[in-house]
């Protein structure tokens, strides 16, 4: 396999992963721009303790998930106090301030960089992101998944349906972050090389635009996101720049005329067969009143 | 050396403040964080570095970059706010983050992504006032900032407008059944917050003398700052959050050192949203004061 497909396929597992971690708190209805931060804590640590410690590459990426997933837990509680607008904002200071300080941590590299010196290739990277997609499934074939989806639709009834709430936005935060630390992580162990700028706003936008892209009703949405949004840009080639500006295109006249993403649970069900009297309620109805 | 450092950070807050006003008309009338407005603080400063270049008069290049400006923000409202309804809450937020990338690379396609350099334009008019150096186009700019912020909160107060305006930000329903021309009122708030912006971004071309594609990003943050310092909504506030955070840079970067100003401004924002979220100076919102 050519090094170049390799590094595409590598980009193309990592964001994969990394829109799961997206996907969680948004399938609550919670808009994480903080992701990088998180993506960030994953890499650091986990290169700091193939690094420092000699820990083998896939033990390390691991811990580092949990110790991204262990911060998240402990903002969770003040952040989550926040609301829309409110929420975006104080994940995005997060982000920020997660940046600035791995900027200024001396230990590992600070501004110049950190490198790593373990390296994984495509197989184990392709791994962990299947295995992220079959656990992220799963989990939402469990009551877990129907909770999280009425949250997202009516935190209100939720509540009066005795779903504890804030559990479920705690814990649906705290798993994406873990998965997004993992994400952070391979691409720290497959790149040999990670800066602080890379987990920047502009890498947890363009992973929120993957998951709003591919569509958050259905777990499948993110995997269709990352997929598309990764390889259509390789495949157009071009410049660099119009691929940019070709996304940026795509996000507006899809959020303009299909706000619900590609993908549906609508769709899925039909797909399958699940839909027992062939046609089933419009997209529209599954959308929350504004 | 004190005073001339607050100086320089009342002249960068200014041009915060501007930002802030045109982020915080969004959000107080519309409750929509619209992430476009770096994009056209930087459309502003770069189509006024290229009609420069072109041989434009400084004076013709100034409006014209305001009212391309205003005109593309004109055009982010068809896309954005305008799809609100029956969608997720975010969908307009997101529409307009893919403005700000697609802004960002077509200006890359278009001018390149090299730091462009304004000529001097004003050079020798600044004024040494008992030892403090005061250029032109900065008085000009902290004049600008201040009447036109001015101006807005006299327009929200006491025309049929701004009545208006008021009016949706409480509630966009009530306001239609009340008889206000919401489609055709929304985009008069995205052409105001485009022009803020252009302004903002004007004065910062004129200035600092440099521009480049990235440059909304940086101004653009430190302008979300000041809005939540200021309390969202509010423009008087949005103007004290502008000045707050120039100044605080201005003599961080001078004593402290670049670096921690962002940990401190981000923690500090933090924290407000944690224990304020409306904001320091919430109360006295001229839209929405609270959510």
């Amino acid at each position: 396999m050519s090094g170049y497909l390799e590094g595409v396929l590598v980009l193309l597992a990592v964001n994969i992963v990394f829109a799961y971690g997206a996907f969680l708190p948004v399938a609550a209805g919670q808009l994480n721009l903080g992701l990088a931060g998180f993506g960030a804590i994953g890499a650091y640590a986990s290169a700091f303790l193939s690094n420092a410690y000699g820990v083998t590459p896939i033990l390390a990426i691991m811990l580092g998930g949990i110790a991204a997933g262990l911060i998240a837990l402990v903002v969770a509680v003040p952040v989550l106090r926040t609301r829309g607008i409110y929420l975006a904002l104080a994940t995005f200071a997060l982000g920020q301030i997660v940046q600035a300080t791995l900027l200024n941590l001396e230990v590992v590299g600070g501004a110049a960089g950190y490198p790593v010196t373990a390296f994984i290739r495509l197989p184990t990277i392709a791994l962990f992101a299947a295995s992220v997609v079959v656990v992220v499934a799963l989990l939402f074939a469990t009551r877990f998944g129907i909770a999280v989806t009425a949250v997202h639709d009516d935190e209100r009834v939720a509540d009066l349906m005795g779903l504890d709430v804030r559990a479920f936005q705690i814990a649906a935060f705290t798993l994406g972050s873990i998965i997004a630390g993992i994400g952070g992580g391979l691409y720290a162990h497959h790149f040999s090389f990670i800066e602080a700028q890379y987990f920047n706003i502009g890498l947890s936008i363009t992973v929120v635009l993957y998951v709003l892209l591919g569509g958050t009703q259905t777990v499948l949405g993110p995997l269709i996101g990352a997929g598309v949004f990764t390889l259509l840009p390789e495949i157009l080639r071009g410049s660099a720049n119009w691929r940019y500006v070709l996304f940026a295109a795509a996000v507006i006249v899809l959020m303009a005329l299909r706000p619900q993403g590609l993908l549906t649970g609508e769709q899925i069900r039909r797909l399958l067969g699940l839909d027992r009297h062939g046609i089933g309620p419009s997209d529209a109805a599954r959308e929350p009143a504004a | 050396m004190l005073g001339q450092q607050i100086i320089n950070g009342l002249m960068l807050g200014s041009v915060y403040a501007m930002v802030a006003v045109a982020l915080t008309l969004s959000i107080g009338v519309l409750n929509f964080l619209n992430f476009s407005i770096p994009g056209l603080f930087m459309i502003a400063g770069m189509s006024t570095w290229a009609l420069i270049h072109a041989g434009t008069p400084w004076p013709l290049a100034i409006l014209a970059a305001l009212a391309i400006t205003t005109a593309v923000s004109l055009v982010v409202e068809r896309f954005t706010w305008r799809w609100l309804r029956g969608a997720e809450h975010f969908v307009p937020l997101v529409s307009s983050m893919a403005f700000l990338l697609m802004f960002e690379h077509l200006a890359i396609a278009w001018w390149g992504s090299e730091m462009r350099v304004l000529p001097p334009l004003f050079a020798g008019t600044d004024w040494r006032i008992a030892g403090f150096v005061i250029s032109l186009p900065q008085l000009a700019g902290l004049a600008v900032s201040l009447a036109s912020i001015w101006g807005l909160s006299r327009l929200l107060k006491r025309t049929n407008l701004g009545r208006g305006l008021r009016t949706i930000a409480e509630d966009s329903d009530t306001a239609l059944l009340l008889g206000i021309d919401v489609g055709r009122v929304v985009p008069i708030v995205f052409a105001l917050a485009g022009l803020f912006a252009a302004i903002a971004g004007v004065l910062f071309a004129l200035n600092y003398r440099q521009v480049q594609p990235f440059m909304g990003e940086a101004v653009g943050l430190k302008g979300i700052s000041a809005m939540i310092v200021g309390g969202m909504g509010n423009t008087w506030g949005a103007i004290a959050g502008g000045l707050i955070i120039g100044i605080a840079e201005v003599l961080s970067v001078g004593y402290v050192g670049a670096n921690f100003v962002d940990i401190s401004v981000f923690g500090l924002l933090l924290l407000i949203l944690f224990v304020r979220p409306t904001g320091l100076f919430a109360g006295l919102s001229a839209g929405r004061s609270g959510v």
